[in-house]
């Protein structure tokens, strides 16, 4: 090849195809949108939390009863397809004569909330040391797996039925003492994906235009890890809420009379053999969040998959 | 120091001075010295190509300069003058202050060099708002401007797409693009074209070559393409085993090479035209020494066909061929020129 060839100009033909070529290539957000509109099981749990998250939110409006109001003379009145239901109290009510559905309700309330804040303080702790033992390595690096490989040998329900039974089942302390139990997943998955971007070609291109550490960490590689972190976080609020629910059934979480899934059950115990549905309708709410949660995060797994982000 | 490694710039005083720059690395053996005594210079508009196989130490040394080295290598230098001040010396802060800004590098794979999450504007206009100051709308004009620079028909709509729907060539021009935002007096492009098809590294280099020449920025061409050196370069180092082995002007060099490894690259070039008994390209044999350790002598000395007792022991020196022409070697120019066909002959 000589000199004359390599300063010619290139053709302009060749130019406009790539041009146009580009322009038909969908953005990841629309790539993302297609995917999503097809995706059974990412559309279905969406829908089960978003329908969970209204029930939660206007309860004191959508509500048939107040949760707390007691009335020993309706107590342990069957749902509205037994026997003697009625269409006052659609799922019945307890053995002190509170309805049953507007305690679910209110119940939701409390999970999601104590899902959602546990899961995001987990994160922001998982996250910040699994970004920052992944980005820096070396001693860093040897502290943050140090502290996971503590916190993963620590049985997480009896850390948290010791915390909670010294220091009283109230919801502040549940939250604190889940979120900062559960971070070890997001600093696993977060540290080793840090590390392989960490190595690629853009970050090293960020810091020859001049980006500092603390810029590249939270400018150029956070960003990249957001759907996987969303995937974590919803697993993680799945457990949360199993654990919460584990806890309040134990007498340790949160304390009688807040309704709260988990107590409902405790206190159906006694009549189980004869109300099973006091056990059952609680338990199902449960079971239906969960794996909702536990759909769309797979779901969302699956919609931002790496392709789309080129 | 020779003449050649000193400031002979045609733009006069040189941008960038390096002297006796040499990298250490920690290994679990020891420590390897990826970069030996490396000395040059680089003036105005002018391109100097560090040359060498894969692990020479060319990314090391241009790594070196940005002061981006892995955290294990550590820098020893008598100076890295730039602008005034002695990279060698400053402390991180102050190096932030300077990449991107006064100086910038692009690097060998547009795919990755981009990051997915931002539009390519994002990326560009960042650079220039956080080192000048300068509003987004300042900072999107110039982007503009320079995306036109080089040479992206509709600067306004490329900006707002993202890396992966831009071609390896587009990439490589918006890396360009970005480094030039702030306009440095140095680049550093570490084989800037080898993930590119032929025919777009053409267009890549020439780009260089002429934003280069309209920005009066001297240019570090790191390269294994001993084609692309002849047409970019003005002066070039050649590299062996972390040691600079022969730097001169790039005519000096290609037409009369003077260390045996130079000679012996200059052979594996596939040219046309060989004739009966010469049909096999040439090729050098065994393999580059162990960086690792105390090293003594010529790294070159088991591969080299003039190889005699003295290149076992001692500092080999860089020595003048002429004014602008310095070769490692004990033997003379004229001794190593009498066996011309020494490697040939292998």
């Amino acid at each position: 090849m000589t000199l004359a060839d390599i300063t010619s100009a290139p053709p302009a033909s060749m130019a406009k195809a790539a041009d146009e070529f580009a322009t038909l290539a969908p953005s990841p957000r629309e790539l993302m949108r297609r995917r999503a509109k097809s995706h059974i099981g990412f559309l279905t749990g969406m829908a089960i939390i978003l329908f969970f998250i209204i029930l939660a939110v206007f309860a004191p409006l959508l509500a048939p009863h107040d949760p707390y109001d007691q009335n020993l003379t309706a107590r342990l009145l069957d749902p509205v397809w037994g026997p003697k239901g009625t269409w006052a109290h659609i799922f019945g009510t307890d053995a002190f004569g509170r309805d049953i559905l507007s305690r679910l309700m209110y119940g939701a309330r409390l999970s999601l909330m104590i899902g959602f804040t546990a899961a995001a303080i987990a994160g922001v702790i998982g996250v910040t040391l699994g970004i920052v033992g992944g980005y820096f390595g070396g001693r860093v690096d040897a502290v943050v797996v140090y502290l996971t490989n503590v916190k993963l040998a620590l049985p997480v329900i009896l850390v948290a039925l010791s915390i909670a039974s010294i220091s009283g089942g109230s919801i502040i302390v549940l939250i604190l003492v889940l979120g900062l139990l559960t971070w070890d997943r997001y600093a696993v998955v977060v540290r080793s994906l840090t590390q392989q971007f960490r190595d690629q070609e853009f970050v090293l291109s960020s810091l020859a235009a001049g980006a500092s550490h603390a810029r590249i960490i939270f400018r150029e590689i956070l960003p990249n890890l957001t759907n996987q972190i969303i995937v974590v976080a919803s697993l993680d609020m799945a457990i949360i809420i199993l654990i919460e629910a584990a806890l309040s059934f134990l007498g340790l979480g949160v304390r009688p009379p807040t309704p709260s899934w988990g107590l409902m059950v405790a206190e159906a115990r006694a009549v189980m053999f004869f109300k099973p549905h006091l056990i059952m309708i609680p338990g199902a709410a449960i079971f239906l969040l969960v794996i909702a949660i536990n759909m769309a995060g797979d779901g969302i797994r699956d919609v931002t998959s790496p392709e789309g982000r080129g | 120091m020779t003449k050649a490694n000193s400031s002979n710039a045609p733009g006069g005083e040189a941008i960038i001075d390096v002297s006796g720059l040499s990298v250490d690395i920690a290994v679990p053996a020891g420590a390897l010295h990826a970069v030996n005594d490396v000395s040059f210079s680089v003036g105005p508009a002018e391109t100097l190509s560090l040359v060498g196989e894969s692990g020479c130490g060319k990314t090391i040394t241009s790594l070196a300069i940005m002061r981006l080295l892995p955290r294990a290598a550590k820098l020893t230098a008598n100076h890295i003058r730039f602008d005034g001040q002695d990279l060698s010396r400053l402390n991180e802060r102050e190096m932030t202050r300077l990449r991107g800004n006064r100086m910038g590098m692009i690097f060998q794979d547009p795919m990755t060099s981009l990051n997915p999450v931002y539009r390519i504007g994002d990326q560009l206009e960042e650079v220039y708002m956080r080192h000048r100051g300068a509003s987004r709308k300042e900072a999107r004009e110039r982007a503009v401007f320079l995306l036109e620079k080089v040479g992206i028909i509709n600067p306004g709509q490329r900006l707002t797409q993202y890396p992966h729907q831009l071609s390896g060539g587009l990439r490589q021009r918006m890396m360009i693009a970005m480094m030039l935002m702030c306009e440095p007096k140095l680049l550093i492009a570490d084989e800037p074209t080898t993930a590119l098809d032929v025919t777009v590294q053409v267009q890549i280099l020439q780009l260089l070559r002429s934003l280069q020449k309209e920005f009066r920025m001297a240019l570090i061409l790191i390269t294994h393409n001993l084609g692309v050196v002849a047409r970019m370069a003005d002066k070039v180092a050649i590299m062996y085993a972390g040691r600079v082995v022969e730097q001169g002007s790039v005519e000096d060099v290609f037409d009369r090479p003077t260390h045996p490894y130079t000679r012996g690259l200059l052979h594996c070039i596939p040219r046309h035209g060989l004739t009966a008994g010469h049909d096999r390209l040439g090729s050098i044999p065994g393999i580059v020494p162990s960086l690792v350790g105390n090293i003594s002598g010529c790294s070159f000395r088991n591969r080299c066909s003039f190889v005699h007792d003295a290149c076992g022991t001692g500092d080999v020196p860089l020595r003048p061929v002429s004014d602008v022409h310095d070769y490692r070697c004990l033997l003379s120019p004229e001794k190593l020129g009498e066996t011309q066909q020494g490697v040939a002959a292998q």
